[in-house]
């Protein structure tokens, strides 16, 4: 699909054909969206505020699972696994070593990237079917070692430990209402980063991987060391999301999920959203997120009209919902909510011949 | 070996498994020049051009490339400045025509990891620096019009073309084309034939072709090795080839 630009948009130099934002209206419209987001504590309630950074954080999850799946090109099914590394990795910088939380963050999230690179060391060897087998191995291993070794640490058999809240100066975030601007933050300096990887050397290095490995080698790009930078950014993501959401739930360990439903989950989402697209992330978890409170909802509607099957009802809207709509989008837009708000942007330029 | 041989073939022998695919086969590229590998169906002619590019390794021989270069070794013909073109299209097909050509800068550019994450200072001028090379080449094959196009929706002949941009945006010293003209119209192959020799001419790349439209590997090719079931057969100019009674008998039949 061609790039289609609005009349009398044209370019005097390569930056400016390279800049994202373009037109003054981009300005307004990231302007005004910054706006409602860091004024959203302010006009929403608990409910939405929590949501919001529920949807904050596995935004960023799913982010880095982009970068892996839906830019290199390599399934992993372990992306809770590397978010449950990234929340015990913070949490204890914060309980043993004393460090602010912000201090710890970036720290789990290099943790979390390390033992992602060991994880990511089988790609060279193997790929698709028999990588995501590969990556299960990441989401049990890990999940067993938090419950069995060091126990005194790790919570042992309680599956969890308790996260303190994080404080800076004499601002407590112990409100998700104040704990949701540290959400929002991280996952805005990601999504820039993010957004200049997917138009730099490295992006076009993970594409070329993904659609053509043996062309993309041919042509200089070293496979191994570019998919291991990809595991190590895709865990990364998911130990600054896993440390985010560990404090943001005053507890981390496998009683708080990170398991591989959890995995599943998110690429789902990323699935859903579109894969490769760096919008995609933010409309497959938000879809999901929403579609999750709707079944939640419907259930509790259906669990006050039939109460004798209130405990069947409760809990099986979730995922019979999100299987329908995973499989739906695969038959109908396997391309994902960012392919079809491409072709409605496309159709709008294109009024009024647009079919 | 003389010195303006950028390629030396030597004794290639290639098999997998009990087939050998090439058999002791030599010969040499000299710098500036379009040398043709002809011959039927299964002769090599591809696998070849593989060995040259160090994806496949070769059993045996030996593949000297600037003189010094052992390419039987593999991996590093990128670096070395080889380029090549595949016979069914090897291009990314979710990226646009533009970041194609890019994408074969890549070990043109020093922007490392976290500086590519920032697009900050240095990254973002290395950008347009590499942009601009490429924005000529764009120019040259006359792609300008289908440059933000992803080029999985483009039709063969310029998906052909992006691929020839995107293996001259590598900047070769040798180009390796394999069946730049294979299922297109009179009037493209006229097209990519000018282009293949405008690369010659104006840019002066070095040209290994593998090609079955014989009129025009006649027409442009400088020298001409003839393979058959993995052995050389012939070895020489257009007109040579063409009276050679071992190629007409395996290859060109009667009629030429």
């Amino acid at each position: 699909m061609a790039m289609l630009r609005p009349a009398g948009d044209f370019d005097r130099s390569y930056e400016q054909d390279m800049a994202l934002l373009r037109q003054p209206w981009h300005y307004w419209l990231l302007g005004f969206s910054l706006l409602a987001a860091f004024t959203l504590p302010l006009w929403g309630d608990a409910y939405l505020v929590a949501t919001a950074n529920q949807i904050a954080y596995t935004i960023i999850a799913v982010q880095g699972l982009n970068i892996l799946t839906g830019y290199t090109g390599q399934i992993s099914l372990s992306q809770a696994a590397f978010m449950l590394v990234g929340g015990y990795a913070s949490a204890l910088l914060v309980i043993h070593a004393g460090l602010s939380f912000f201090v710890a963050l970036p720290l789990a999230a290099l943790a979390a990237g390390a033992i992602g690179l060991i994880f990511g060391l089988t790609s060279l060897r193997v790929k698709g079917f028999y990588l995501a087998f590969a990556t299960l191995a990441a989401q049990f291993i890990i999940p067993w070692l938090s419950r069995h070794t060091f126990k005194e640490y790790l919570g042992g058999a309680n599956g969890a430990i308790e996260v303190p809240l994080p404080q800076l100066g004499t601002v407590n975030f112990g409100e998700v209402s104040s704990y949701f601007y540290i959400s929002l933050v991280v996952l805005l300096i990601t999504t820039a980063l993010l957004f200049n990887i997917s138009r730099t050397r490295l992006g076009r290095a993970f594409v070329s991987i993904r659609d053509n490995d043996l062309a993309a080698e041919l042509l200089g790009v070293n496979l191994f060391t570019y998919k291991l930078r990809a595991f190590f950014i895709a865990a990364m993501l998911a130990g600054l999301a896993g440390a985010i959401k560990a404090h943001s739930q005053r507890g981390v360990g496998t009683e708080f999920g990170y398991s591989l439903n959890e995995s599943i989950l998110y690429l789902g989402m990323l699935v859903i959203g579109g894969l490769g697209t760096n919008l995609g992330p933010f409309l497959g978890v938000a879809f999901i997120v929403l579609l999750e409170d709707l079944s939640d909802l419907l259930g509790g509607v259906l669990a006050a009209a039939f109460p004798e099957l209130s405990g069947q009802l409760l809990t099986s809207f979730r995922p019979i919902f999100f299987g329908l709509a995973l499989m739906l989008f695969l038959i109908y837009e396997p391309r994902g909510l960012a392919h079809r708000w491409q072709l409605l942007r496309a159709g709008w330029r294109l009024r009024p011949f647009a079919r | 070996m003389t010195s303006e041989n950028i390629l030396q073939v030597e004794d290639v022998t290639l098999s997998f498994g009990g087939t050998t695919v090439l058999d002791r086969v030599g010969f040499d590229v000299r710098a500036g020049e379009i040398r043709a590998i002809i011959g039927p169906n299964g002769a090599g002619k591809t696998s070849m051009l593989n060995c040259i590019s160090g994806f496949y390794r070769p059993q045996g021989g030996r593949l000297l490339f600037g003189g010094e270069h052992d390419l039987a070794g593999g991996k590093r013909a990128a670096q070395l400045g080889i380029a090549r073109t595949f016979q069914n299209i090897g291009l990314y097909n979710y990226l646009s025509a533009l970041d194609n050509l890019m994408a074969a800068r890549h070990i043109h550019m020093r922007q490392n990891m976290l500086a590519s994450a920032l697009f900050w200072g240095y990254a973002r001028k290395e950008e347009a620096r590499h942009r601009a090379v490429v924005e000529e080449l764009i120019d040259f094959l006359e792609i300008a019009h289908i440059r933000k196009t992803m080029v999985g929706a483009l039709p063969y002949g310029l998906r052909k073309r992006v691929e020839l941009g995107r293996a001259l945006a590598l900047e070769p010293k040798l180009l390796l084309l394999d069946e730049p003209m294979a299922g297109m119209n009179a009037e493209e192959k006229e097209d990519m034939a000018r282009f293949i020799l405008d690369i010659h001419t104006r840019r002066g790349v070095t040209i290994v072709l593998v090609e079955h439209d014989m009129t025009l590997v006649m027409d442009i090719a400088d020298r001409i090795v003839v393979l058959d079931f993995g052995t050389k057969i012939a070895d020489g100019v257009p007109d040579a080839i063409r009276q050679d009674p071992e190629v007409i008998r395996a290859y060109l039949g009667q009629a030429s």
